[in-house]
């Protein structure tokens, strides 16, 4: 830590003592993030410092790099927030705080998408006078092309979600780079320059919300270069890349004078220009923040430790600090393929065993999470705070576990390994946690820990591998693609998404009442059915007893004062990067 | 001599050569031994969730399914003839070395390594000139006036310098020097060379002094140990018997012969630290090589590990071949046994 920031930090914490010397009392935790400490947390609910002013020059860091920046090949939030600056999408997210900015609105589309009656076509036409960087018009077979390129040419762009691959009835098309003639693709139909018309498979609902991921950006195939489009993205939105990018090296942002804001629902450019520099050290990043030389971390995960110490202890920057929950559920999946676990009581025995409290400690305290009680982040639409498996003040129950392990059959206990990923110290902390919490009623557990890179695609998401290695618990964290019970759930609870490798069903749920159940939401057009049944089966999955939840992850999140129109966005569950401004002096 | 060369090379060819084997047996056939099969492998390279379809088209583009000997002759043929990859629109070429393809970043790797070779580069010569001028010199002195107060005041400092690890005395400079006294810039900051010499040479005086500390620490040790061994040699007294002057015998004789280990070591010390030094790179955040492929190693990232691993290789190789040169000059010994 250096020196100099200490001595800030400490300044600034007189300078608040002296303010608040009348108030007396309070604020003297030791800033360890243990008990109830809160910090303003008022970018959560409203817009921090609402502003209409223009220029300067917004400066965000990356701990590492993104995936990728081109729109259709990649899969982080922080990126899909992102890539609003210079890939305007059909639909997008509203710049609203609160659960308003879950909605999404049109964008570059004139209205939401417009559904056939037997819900297999979703149409959307495109607003007039649409330009890219170049001038050139933006037209619907671009859209078309984007989609085609994202999500049909695995071999080239695989880093993004497939869901149009899933869904368009496409045939056996390949993709524009094995076959260069886009007409073969019928998945997507233009019948003018301006209409979009996606041919589905089979109904689904939500298709709005796929309509908001960035593959939907308009991409004109005669700039595509696969996947070195990154490095030379064409812009439809406020900002374009000011030279040739190289992967790693600072990304420049600078204004596109094609861009016309009164085509745009949002406002987003603000700044005059936007930098990002990626593989900044981490707590150096965080110094950097609160001293006001950067303005945002990109990657929006919060703070490091010790910057969360020097937040927590200064009045000055708790109010400047939000702590937001981050959409991202963490849980231990319970794998019914291993022994003792085929036996829902000896499943049963684990999730009343289990000590919340401690696990919640073990990944640093209330400022780091709230603790979950079932299989749904609470910000999703539809949400039901029930706690089928709960025991009293969370720490586990030992007349309903010892219980259990007698209905199990194994009422001395039995052995399991718990699996976690070894580079993620909360994690190795939690499973240590819940070890201690299991070691009381006999049941004795290896920890087993993998590099977090291989994790899914090689250990915990390799069904053959769990059973080889009897990974009887397996530490895992969940986020939805986008903000509805089918975008979270899906993957890890409909038994059509196991995998041989790469697997996210990791508790390998393959219960046809929730398949049913998630297929049935997928074609219900009324929304408030659709969240009854996502409350329907977030009580089964935990019904089935192979779902261990101990918590709704939150994030730390500075916001220097030389930001304007700061609010954390339901949407990306980070601050709306699109919104921000500088004050100007 | 020109045989004697030729024959180191032709040695060293070989040992490249039998590198490249292991490492590709590390990288490739250790998972499978593992028990991580060829759509393990290719989720490796795709996104966070990989699809049936993807996994399928990852193995056909990288050759996954191909037998080993099949994988491994592309691997070969790229570093000596370069190859091509698809990058879906276009085909990109990789000229020779290819040191192959990043999927992470959808980069070629051999430029990247080009990218933070200069930055290895300054640290290690840098800091190898001040350990070897200290070291050696301290050694002499040490040698020449042993059980002095200096001699036990440098073997001192010596086994303090061997003992304390690289990032607690870079931490520790770091905390008085750049941000306790900001007499230099603190830790991330890299200026080329050509851009600005001075910049340059100031930004790297701390993380240079810190590693050479630890390697002069060394070299004192082993210079030491070596002349007190030869100055008790026949050849000395020989040298003092002709009646030569006590400098020449020192310099001439005594320190020529006491080089050859030393020689030695440095290059292989100089080798390796030209592949990256993790250590003092990740504790003053330089963006060199080092640092590049523990990132590379977080993220899972082979071909970069893979070029990292081979590059450094190379660097040990070459800098043996010229050590066995330099040693047939300095050691007129060498040169009969050849």
């Amino acid at each position: 830590m250096s020196k100099k920031w200490l001595g800030l930090a400490a300044a600034g914490t007189s300078v608040a003592m002296l303010l608040t010397a009348c108030g007396g009392g309070g604020g003297n935790e030791s800033g360890s993030g243990g008990s109830d400490i809160s910090v303003d947390d008022s970018a959560i609910s409203s817009v921090v410092d609402e502003s209409t002013e223009q220029g300067g020059t917004l400066k965000y860091a990356h701990s590492d790099q993104f995936d990728s920046l081109d729109p259709g090949n990649t899969y982080y939030a922080a990126n899909w927030d992102f890539t609003r600056y210079y890939a305007r999408t059909l639909v997008t997210y509203p710049q609203k705080p609160g659960d308003k900015g879950q909605e999404p609105v049109p964008d570059m589309a004139t209205d939401l998408g417009e559904v056939s009656d037997d819900g297999l076509t979703w149409t959307y036409t495109l607003k007039k006078g649409l330009k890219f960087q170049d001038g050139s018009k933006i037209t619907s077979e671009d859209v078309k092309y984007a989609i085609a390129r994202s999500n049909f040419a695995p071999e080239v762009l695989n880093k993004g979600p497939n869901y149009f691959f899933q869904l368009l009835d496409a045939g056996g098309y390949e993709g524009p780079y094995k076959d260069e003639n886009l007409d073969d693709f019928k998945g997507v139909t233009t019948p003018d320059d301006r209409t979009v018309e996606f041919h589905l498979k089979k109904p689904f609902a939500e298709f709005d919300y796929l309509a908001a991921m960035p593959q939907t950006a308009p991409v004109p195939a005669d700039a595509d270069t696969g996947d070195q489009y990154q490095t030379n993205v064409v812009s439809s939105g406020p900002y374009k890349f000011e030279s040739e990018w190289t992967p790693g090296q600072q990304l420049n942002l600078v204004r596109n004078e094609e861009y016309d804001p009164e085509s745009d629902p949002l406002t987003r450019n603000r700044p005059d220009k936007v930098q990002v520099q990626f593989k900044q050290e981490e707590n150096d990043r965080d110094k950097r923040l609160i001293n006001g030389d950067l303005h945002v971390d990109v990657a929006g995960l919060g703070v490091e430790a010790s910057a969360r110490q020097d937040i927590l202890r200064s009045e000055e920057l708790k109010a400047n600090a939000d702590n937001p929950q981050t959409g991202f559920l963490l849980y231990f999946a319970i794998n019914p393929n291993v022994k003792p676990f085929d036996k829902k009581s000896c499943r049963e025995a684990i999730l009343y065993a289990a000590d919340k409290t401690a696990m919640q400690g073990a990944w640093g305290g209330s400022i780091a999470g709230d603790i979950a009680t079932n299989m749904l982040p609470p910000s999703i639409p539809g949400y039901k705070d029930i706690d089928p498996y709960g025991t009293k003040g969370n720490k586990g129950s030992k007349k309903k576990t010892e219980a259990a392990l007698e209905e199990c059959g194994m009422p001395d206990g039995f052995s399991t390994n718990i699996s976690y990923r070894s580079d993620r110290d909360k994690e190795k902390k939690t499973a240590e946690a819940l070890q201690q919490s299991l070691q009381k009623y006999g049941i004795k557990t290896d920890l087993k820990g993998y590099p977090a890179g291989t994790y899914t695609s090689e250990q915990a998401g390799s069904p053959e591998f769990v059973k080889r290695e009897e990974l009887g618990i397996i530490a895992y964290g969940w986020g939805a693609d986008w903000p509805s019970g089918y975008g979270f759930m899906s993957q890890i609870m409909h038994g059509d998404s196991i995998k041989p490798a790469g697997n996210s069903n990791l508790s390998e749920l393959d219960d046809p009442e929730v398949n049913d159940l998630l297929d049935e939401a997928a074609v219900t057009e009324e929304a408030a059915g659709r969240e009854k049944i996502y409350a329907d089966v977030n009580s089964l999955a935990m019904e089935s007893a192979t779902f261990l939840p101990y918590l709704n992850q939150k994030a730390l999140l500075y916001r220097p004062e030389s930001l304007s129109n700061v609010y954390f966005s339901e949407a990306y569950k980070m601050y709306d990067y699109s919104a921000l401004g500088l004050e100007q002096n | 001599m020109i045989r004697y060369i030729f024959r180191r090379l032709a040695a060293g060819v070989v040992l490249l050569l039998v590198v490249t084997m292991v490492v590709f047996a590390i990288f490739f056939l250790v998972p499978r031994l593992a028990g991580i099969d060829s759509d393990g492998l290719a989720a490796r390279y795709i996104g966070k969730s990989p699809s049936p379809e993807a996994i399928a088209a990852v193995k056909e583009r990288l050759n996954l399914d191909e037998p080993i000997t099949v994988q491994y002759w592309e691997f070969v043929s790229g570093l000596v003839m370069g190859q091509e990859y698809d990058s879906g629109a276009d085909v990109i070429h990789c000229d020779a070395p290819c040191f192959g393809y990043s999927f992470k970043t959808n980069t070629e790797v051999w430029p990247q390594l080009m990218d933070r070779l200069p930055v290895t580069g300054s640290l290690a010569i840098g800091a190898a000139v001040i350990w070897v001028v200290a070291g050696v010199s301290i050694g002499v002195l040490s040698a020449l006036r042993r059980g002095s107060v200096l001699d036990r005041a440098a073997m001192m400092t010596a086994l303090a310098g061997v003992s304390l690890p690289i990032f607690f005395t870079g931490l520790v400079s770091l905390a008085l020097f750049s941000y306790y006294w900001p007499i230099f810039p603190p830790g991330g900051s890299f200026t080329h060379f050509t851009d600005n010499p001075l910049a340059w040479a100031h930004g790297l005086v701390l993380p240079w002094i810190t590693l050479a500390f630890l390697y002069a620490a060394m070299y004192a040790r082993l210079t030491r140990a070596g002349m007190l061994d030869t100055m008790g040699e026949d050849f000395i007294r020989t040298a003092r018997a002709k009646g030569l002057a006590e400098r020449r015998v020192v310099t001439k004789h005594g320190l020529r012969a006491a080089l050859t280990p030393i020689i030695t070591i440095f290059g292989l010390d100089f080798g390796l630290m030209l592949g990256g030094a993790v250590l003092t790179e990740s504790t003053f955040s330089l963006p060199g090589l080092g640092k590049f492929a523990v990132d590379a190693i977080r993220g899972n990232d082979l071909p970069v590990v893979l070029g990292v691993t081979m590059i450094t290789a190379v660097f040990v190789v070459i800098c043996n071949l010229i050590v066995d040169v330099l040693y047939a000059w300095v050691d007129p010994r060498v040169r009969v046994g050849a």
